[in-house]
């Protein structure tokens, strides 16, 4: 009965292909694919732990991956992928309390979201390098 | 015409019957995530370069395991309640829809127990 039903011909709403770009909704579309990277990363921090606990070697092979270029470079988009949804978060609290909805608001945010999540992974790494002793 | 009864009006559930649930639940494991995952960043940090038993006796230390458990606990939470929402939007088909809802689901617990395990492997010194 609902197989052949009325929803297999209903018209869907016009999508991102029709709209012109602005700052806030790239930014939103790019919460949500930093969301779907992390939700798919997180195998990479299993894969971490489980090395841990098997023991020494197989650690120090999966530390040898994570520590070539290829691995650094995963790392390091990781880590802006998490802090940029982290601000984007940050951003959504604001909102849920009713603040930040002008239009400079909206946008200031927007920009100081992205600066600040490229800045924090800088920082971030600098202070891994730092600590690692490769300064 | 409404056909809603005024008692459906009053708990105010929707169609699918658990109100704000969902978002309040996410917002929450998003408050959650907020210091634990900036903790998490800071112990990975720190455990940049070190040896596979300064590792173990890090993550193994009471304090820092149950810190981190909690973060895993609200990060696959959290995650799972976000990509139910991602499926929803864009993926139309029943079958389809339904068969990646089950997936999610398995994926999260995946990631959740198997983070767990090998976390409180460590802790319990195996």
């Amino acid at each position: 009965m609902s197989g052949q039903s009325a929803s297999d011909n209903r018209p869907l709403s016009p999508h991102l292909q029709i709209y012109k770009p602005i700052l806030t909704m790239v930014m939103s579309i790019v919460h949500r694919i930093t969301g779907v990277a992390l939700y798919f990363g997180t195998l990479l921090l299993v894969w971490w732990l489980m090395a841990a606990a098997s023991g020494p070697a197989y650690f120090d092979y999966v530390n040898g991956f994570f520590a070539n270029w290829f691995g650094r470079l995963v790392l390091f988009g990781y880590t802006w992928t998490l802090l940029h949804h982290m601000l984007g978060g940050l951003r959504h609290f604001l909102w849920d309390v009713g603040k930040g909805f002008s239009e400079r608001s909206r946008n200031g945010l927007a920009k100081l979201s992205l600066a600040g999540s490229v800045l924090l992974t800088i920082l971030v790494w600098v202070i891994a390098y730092w600590a690692r002793g490769s300064f | 015409m409404n056909m809603r009864t005024p008692m459906s009006r009053v708990r105010g559930l929707g169609s699918a019957k658990d109100g704000t649930t969902h978002f309040w639940r996410q917002r929450i494991t998003a408050i959650a995530n907020l210091p634990l995952v900036i903790l998490f960043l800071i112990l990975v940090i720190t455990m940049v370069g070190a040896s596979h038993g300064q590792v173990a006796a890090l993550l193994g230390s009471p304090m820092v395991a149950i810190l981190v458990l909690f973060g895993i606990a609200s990060v696959t939470t959290h995650m799972w309640l976000g990509m139910q929402v991602v499926i929803e939007d864009y993926i139309h088909g029943e079958g389809a829809k339904i068969l990646l809802l089950i997936s999610n689901g398995f994926f999260c617990a995946f990631v959740g127990l198997s983070a767990a395990f090998a976390l409180l492997k460590i802790s319990f010194g195996g």
